[in-house]
């Protein structure tokens, strides 16, 4: 097995991706873990791009890179003043929450590598946005019209719901 | 050739960043944030095994592009009412938020 262009671009994102979101979570001003969140999901779009999935791709690029991101920073801007640290916690429930989460990982890392899955194998080959498309609303085997009317629904409703709580009274 | 383990590998530390940020954040909008991470590694997965295990299904697929979209009404959802919070107790830190006003 050599190291080829694809193993090399995999590498460089798992770095980008792992880093991002530990300096996410561990970083004193909320502005910055927004800002670690954005290169996150940047390099989350570059990892479905990587499976040949370019649409989820674009899909992730807008509505969490562009919309999702921009409702955080001004959110954030909105409710924090300037020069705002998260403030610190006690050293024995920080490690708590460490020593919780590290033995998740661990469980979870050992079971993942230590479970034989079905035989897998990458082909190349892009998905066809008509293929989505068709799908998406068929309501035959294997359609997902319900979900996407049942989706539709959702963010009708939490538009409504967004704009009831909160609007000034 | 990228095995499957390694995405999944990646996948599975971004979801513990998440829980770890979830535990020791005093901050809503911190927690909302450790919360998308946790979300968004979930969605890896999904592209994932459908790539790998069953590429001539679009399952996987399906169920990550509805996460996205589900998630995205729940961050308005969270926002809003963080906001509305701010406005009345001034704050969104966790430890101000011990009643509730009906």
């Amino acid at each position: 097995m050599g190291i080829t262009l694809e193993l090399i671009v995999f590498l460089i994102l798992a770095v980008f991706i792992v880093a991002s979101s530990i300096l996410a979570v561990t970083t004193k001003r909320i502005l910055r873990a927004a800002t670690y969140l954005l290169f996150v999901l940047f390099g989350t779009a570059g990892i479905y791009f990587q499976l040949n999935y370019s649409f989820l791709g674009a899909v992730q690029l807008l509505i969490y890179a562009g919309g999702i991101t921009v409702l955080y920073v001004f959110s954030i801007l909105l409710t924090s003043s300037q020069g705002d640290r998260a403030e610190k916690l006690k050293n024995s429930k920080m490690f708590a929450g460490l020593l919780t989460a590290l033995a998740g990982l661990v469980i979870c890392l050992f079971l993942t590598l230590k479970n034989t899955f079905l035989p897998s194998h990458f082909e190349h080959g892009e998905l066809p946005v008509s293929a989505i498309g068709m799908s998406m609303m068929s309501g035959e085997k294997y359609g997902y019209i319900l979900p996407f009317e049942v989706i539709s629904v959702l963010l009708l409703a939490c538009i409504i719901g967004g704009i009831l709580i909160a609007r000034k009274r | 050739m990228i095995q499957m383990e390694y995405y999944l590998v990646v996948s599975t530390i971004m979801m513990f960043a998440g829980i770890y940020g979830f535990f020791t954040r005093r901050n809503l909008l911190a927690i909302l944030i450790s919360v998308e991470l946790i979300l968004n590694s979930v969605d890896i997965n999904f592209a994932v095994f459908n790539r790998f295990l069953f590429p001539g299904q679009l399952e996987g697929f399906f169920f990550a592009l509805f996460a996205i979209g589900v998630s995205a009404a729940e961050t308005a959802v969270a926002i809003a009412i963080i906001i509305n919070i701010y406005r009345n107790i001034r704050n969104i830190q966790v430890k101000n938020m011990n009643e509730l006003n009906g």
